[in-house]
């Protein structure tokens, strides 16, 4: 075996990034463009379908027919959960398996085929869906079935994804194999490997759902309810989960952007990415905890995901990167009290903002939320009501899609050339979108609480022969208010966003050394380095070393067991014996 | 470094005291957590319905057509009203788009339930309590309940089962 030595950047296919000091493999560049490009498309339209949607759910304004309803929540669904956030995680592999490791692109038609065949897959299925043969939801539960080219558009975009996901793997390997990494991976990639895992595994699964659905709605084969529902989930969750790992990679990401954070603990952040690999596919049966033809164990210790080892890998995450956060804070002279590195933070740095509000979003409401739903009992409650809605817009959106946007406003204009367009409103575009989407997303909860039912054009059931009176109050109302003005508002910021992206991509000043706001990293000369010396975390020291982190996560499990309580009160509130 | 940055080749540093606490308490919770469900599951008086068995929808429907007709005790908007005698059982339907029959119960007094689906998949909703099940055709799904206030119950389907999901409802009565 020869191993080459790293390539200089020489030519026309290197160039060094002047504010990161990476070395760039420039084809790469427009495929990271192109990728995030059909991303924004999808969050684009995806984001009109939402604000019509929730304008549709509101009383007050009941805006679209129920047809149509039907039609575009399944819209909504594809274009949000599957292209938007599938074509970002590409765009992230690719930056994360080049430009990362000072990695060439190896096999750059190969990535080409790849995301073309994505993006056909996505035009396929959103066109079908949009012109009504697809009004059954993503999910379309046999007996009910979609239009098969609905499913034929899925698989091209789903083989895609995988072949996007195994390249990224190679790349990594091979940058391994040719010496171009010599020792351990950087965290964000090694976080972005096993996402790129957790991807392969979960679209294998989706396989084997989309492949019997599509012979299904051929005609060719019945398949059985529960046998469906059980192999979908290990898709649809699993995919779920590509998008936590991915997340918290971009966390550790624009930590490090916006303040020059390093991990607190490499090993343990490490192990928590590798409780995520071992327990998180278990908890597709999340979906199934009120089915008929699972028995108690399977349904106790995989909606646990085995003791619950994924809750654990989120919980090490949650003190350690605000941790390295209040490090690097106090490195920069935010010493005074517990919270001063937290209260002065680069607040108007929209990486920043973006980051906190995922971070606080996802953990507060998002993650202890998912961990009330998938308790066994609790879960009775809340199976398929509003507040699993409120649930993965918690998740998917305000934690996911926020951290995406923050880890946009770099990758975007430092890959393109370009001066970010808009700074001024890129400062307030997170905390727009976050508002708006904390208001949706209580009012959802909300109408959950009080009964009210996901993927249903009329939620009073205005129209049914027996009529169901206690859907009927004010607060309902006031819930269903709140849905549709924080819709307003979130798509809004959205709408903030992608003005920037197209503005900054088709638009923004060309330059080699792209204005992105303030950055707490510099150009070093193996990529960027922090501008300030950030000490390392020392695991010996008798005082805490990062008093208000320490101090957050107890208010977070204070929270955490408080929830769960008032959870556990509202069951034995039902009172009817239940068994 | 950050971590944008390769670590230096050793990476595993040992865990701090604050690392420490942190963990320990994270992993008691994660214990609770799991444990607390099967001590619900045996001891609580909300526990999810486990028992299911395989059954044709045109089997489920037969069975449960002929149990109307059998404890039929009136109607309320064309759907019937039965009452469970002999052990507490009744079966429950869903189809697009109506709940049948609705049941009339006695407070203080557990019913078997056989609920299942002729047709598509459907969700039961039982409003206000707001407990939910999913509803599969060609599975029975065995629901024990034991009603403690009386009243009018609303049912509603809470799983998309066709463009006239919305108007899908059925309901429980809770007689002294």
């Amino acid at each position: 075996m020869t191993t080459a030595t790293a390539p200089t950047p020489s030519g026309l296919l290197w160039r060094v990034c002047q504010v990161t000091g990476y070395r760039v493999y420039t084809p790469v560049q427009r495929l990271i463009l192109v990728n995030a490009v059909a991303a924004v498309v999808s969050l684009t339209l995806g984001g009109i379908l939402a604000l019509m949607m929730a304008l549709t759910r509101w009383e007050a304004v009941s805006l679209l027919p129920a047809e149509l309803y039907y039609r575009f929540t399944s819209a909504h669904g594809v274009l949000m959960l599957g292209f938007w956030i599938v074509f970002f995680e590409i765009a992230a592999l690719l930056f994360g398996g080049t430009i990362l490791i000072n990695h060439r692109l190896k096999g750059v038609r190969f990535a080409w085929i790849y995301s073309v065949l994505m993006v056909v897959g996505a035009i396929v299925t959103t066109a079908t869906t949009l012109s009504g043969h697809a009004n059954n939801m993503f999910t379309a539960y046999p007996p009910l079935v979609n239009h098969p080219m609905f499913y034929v558009g899925i698989l091209l975009f789903a083989v895609g994804a995988l072949l996007g996901a195994c390249h990224f793997v190679y790349q990594v390997w091979t940058a391994r194999r040719e010496g171009v990494v010599a020792g351990p991976l950087p965290l964000v990639v090694y976080a972005l490997l096993a996402a790129a895992i957790i991807a392969i595994w979960t679209l294998l699964h989706g396989a084997v759902a989309y492949v019997p659905a599509l012979l299904q709605s051929l005609g060719l084969i019945t398949l059985d309810a529960a046998v469906y529902r059980t192999l979908f989930w290990g898709f649809g969750h699993g995919a779920q989960q590509i998008n936590l790992a991915a997340m918290v990679a971009v966390w550790y990401a624009l930590a490090a952007i916006t303040t020059g954070a390093r991990p607190v603990n490499e090993g343990l952040s490490r192990f928590a990415f590798v409780l995520y690999l071992v327990g998180i596919n278990m908890g597709s049966m999340h979906h199934l905890l009120v089915d008929p033809g699972i028995g108690m164990h399977a349904r106790i210790i995989n909606t646990s995901y085995f003791m619950y080892a994924a809750l654990l890998g989120s919980l090490i995450h949650a003190f350690s990167i605000p941790a390295a956060l209040e490090t690097a804070q106090r490195a920069r002279g935010y010493t005074n009290g517990l919270f001063e590195w937290f209260l002065r933070g680069p607040w108007r740095e929209p990486g920043y903002s973006a980051l906190m509000i995922s971070v606080i979003g996802f953990g507060f409401i998002a993650g202890v939320s998912g961990v009330l739903m998938g308790t066994m009992q609790l879960n009775m409650l809340i199976h398929n009501t509003l507040f699993v809605v409120g649930h993965f817009h918690a998740t998917v959106v305000l934690g996911t899609t926020v951290a995406f946007m923050g880890l946009a406003y770099y990758v975007v204009p430092l890959v393109a050339k370009r001066d970010l367009a808009f700074l001024g409103l890129a400062r307030w575009q997170p905390a727009l979108y976050g508002t708006g989407l904390l208001t949706m997303i209580g009012g959802m909860m909300l109408a959950g609480k009080l009964g009210a039912s996901r993927r249903v054009w009329d939620p009073i059931f205005s129209g049914a022969p027996l009529q169901v009176e206690s859907l009927t109050s004010p607060l309902m109302t006031f819930a269903n208010t709140l849905i549709g003005l924080g819709a307003i508002v979130a798509v809004a910021g959205g709408a903030a966003f992608v003005l920037i992206m197209v503005a900054t991509v088709f638009f923004g000043r060309r330059s080699d050394k792209p204005a992105v706001g303030t950055l707490g990293i510099i150009a070093g000369d193996q990529g960027p380095r922090s501008d300030v010396e950030i000490p390392e975390y020392d695991h010996h020291a008798k005082r805490f070393q990062a008093p208000g982190t320490t101090t957050l996560v107890f208010i977070f499990l204070v929270w955490f067991v408080a929830m769960f309580a008032w959870a556990a009160f509202n069951l034995g509130n039902v009172g009817w014996g239940v068994s | 470094m950050s971590a944008l940055n390769a670590p230096s080749t050793r990476y595993v540093a040992p865990v701090g005291r604050d690392e420490r606490i942190w963990l320990a308490f994270a992993v008691v919770w994660c214990l609770f957590l799991f444990v607390i469900m099967y001590v619900w599951q045996f001891f609580g008086e909300q526990r999810t319905p486990i028992e299911s068995y395989r059954i044709e929808p045109s089997e489920f429907r037969a069975l449960t057509q002929d149990y109307i007709a059998s404890h039929r005790i009136g109607e309320v908007e064309g759907v019937p009203i039965v009452v469970p005698t002999d052990g507490g059982e009744a079966f429950l339907a869903a189809r697009a788009f109506q709940f049948e029959p609705v049941l009339q119960l006695k407070v203080g007094e557990s019913v078997r339930i056989y609920l299942s689906s002729y047709d598509f998949q459907h969700g039961l909703s039982i409003q206000p309590l707001n407990l939910n099940f999913q509803v599969l055709p060609g599975y029975v799904y065995v629901v024990n309940l034991t009603p403690t206030t009386t009243g009018e119950f609303g049912i509603i389907c809470n799983e998309f089962c066709g463009l006239g999901h919305h108007v899908m409802s059925g309901r429980i009565i809770v007689t002294e």
